[in-house]
């Protein structure tokens, strides 16, 4: 019997899947509160936002955006498997697919986001 | 042929909250929206352009004359949030355990929601891109025209 949310790639996913999902929220209330200072004042909003141009910044970004397409690819997948059969029956190379795609995404993304950041533009 | 028996569903707080169907469409539905909206986001502030580089209130100010722009964040504001407090509304009821405490999250949660939603939705639709008594250097050049 195969069970959706125990054992091997199914459970390792639902793991990362609440860990993105936390990390995102998270980084969703910070960048809310950052962006309003564009209302309040936009020199302290330019001097906030001029942290996120750092390197430390741009690390960190990168692994937000990994989080994200994780989050997203991976839900993507619960929703396949939930609602069509072959998917369930096919939910490990599912798995795979969502790796995948996550390494190819982050292939695109990294070198131009580590340019951007680390370039000096 | 036998035909199979019907199956009851479990009640089990543990694996399914408060049994909530309409709370796993609800995340399944916006979290398909979300991906439209969070990856577009992403490609015109991290990738376009110099990236994250370019991020500064000039930048800002110039998406936000766009009526499009301001609705597209105001969704995204308010889908980010209900999908991402569904979600730790979930986690709160897996893991708080007790009397006071799982009381305390999800009131903190609601409040914290609640404000955020209210910040973002005032912020963006009375957002000024060329305020009075600033340096010009740091307001859109468009603004000189007005």
């Amino acid at each position: 019997m195969p069970t959706l949310y125990r054992g091997r790639e199914g459970m390792w996913m639902w793991v990362v899947h609440r860990a993105t999902g936390v990390a995102i929220f998270f980084f969703l209330l910070i960048h809310i509160l950052d962006t309003s200072l564009v209302r309040i004042s936009p020199e302290d909003y330019n001097y906030v936002i001029g942290s996120y141009h750092t390197p430390l910044y741009g690390i960190v970004e990168a692994g937000l955006v990994a989080a994200i397409i994780l989050h997203a690819f991976n839900g993507v997948r619960i929703i396949l498997v939930d609602r069509w059969t072959w998917a369930l029956r096919h939910q490990r190379m599912l798995t795979w697919i969502v790796w995948g795609i996550f390494v190819v995404l982050m292939a695109g993304f990294l070198p131009r986001h580590l340019m951007n950041v680390f370039g000096g533009a | 042929m036998t035909t199979a028996p019907a199956l009851t569903p479990i009640p089990s707080r543990r694996t399914m909250g408060k049994a909530q169907p309409w709370s796993w469409m609800f995340q399944r539905l916006s979290g398909l929206i979300l991906i439209v909206l969070v990856f577009t986001h992403l490609i015109f502030n991290l990738v376009l352009g110099d990236g994250v580089s370019q991020i500064d209130f000039g930048f800002v100010a110039g998406k936000w004359a766009a009526p499009l722009w301001q609705w597209w964040d105001f969704a995204l504001l308010i889908l980010a949030l209900a999908h991402g407090g569904n979600g730790m509304r979930m986690i709160i009821e897996d893991y708080a355990h007790g009397r006071v405490m799982p009381h305390v999250l999800h009131w903190s949660l609601r409040i914290s929601l609640v404000a955020l939603a209210v910040l973002g939705t005032l912020v963006i639709f009375t957002f000024d891109p060329c305020p009075t008594g600033v340096d010009p250097s740091i307001i859109p050049s468009f603004c000189a025209d007005l």
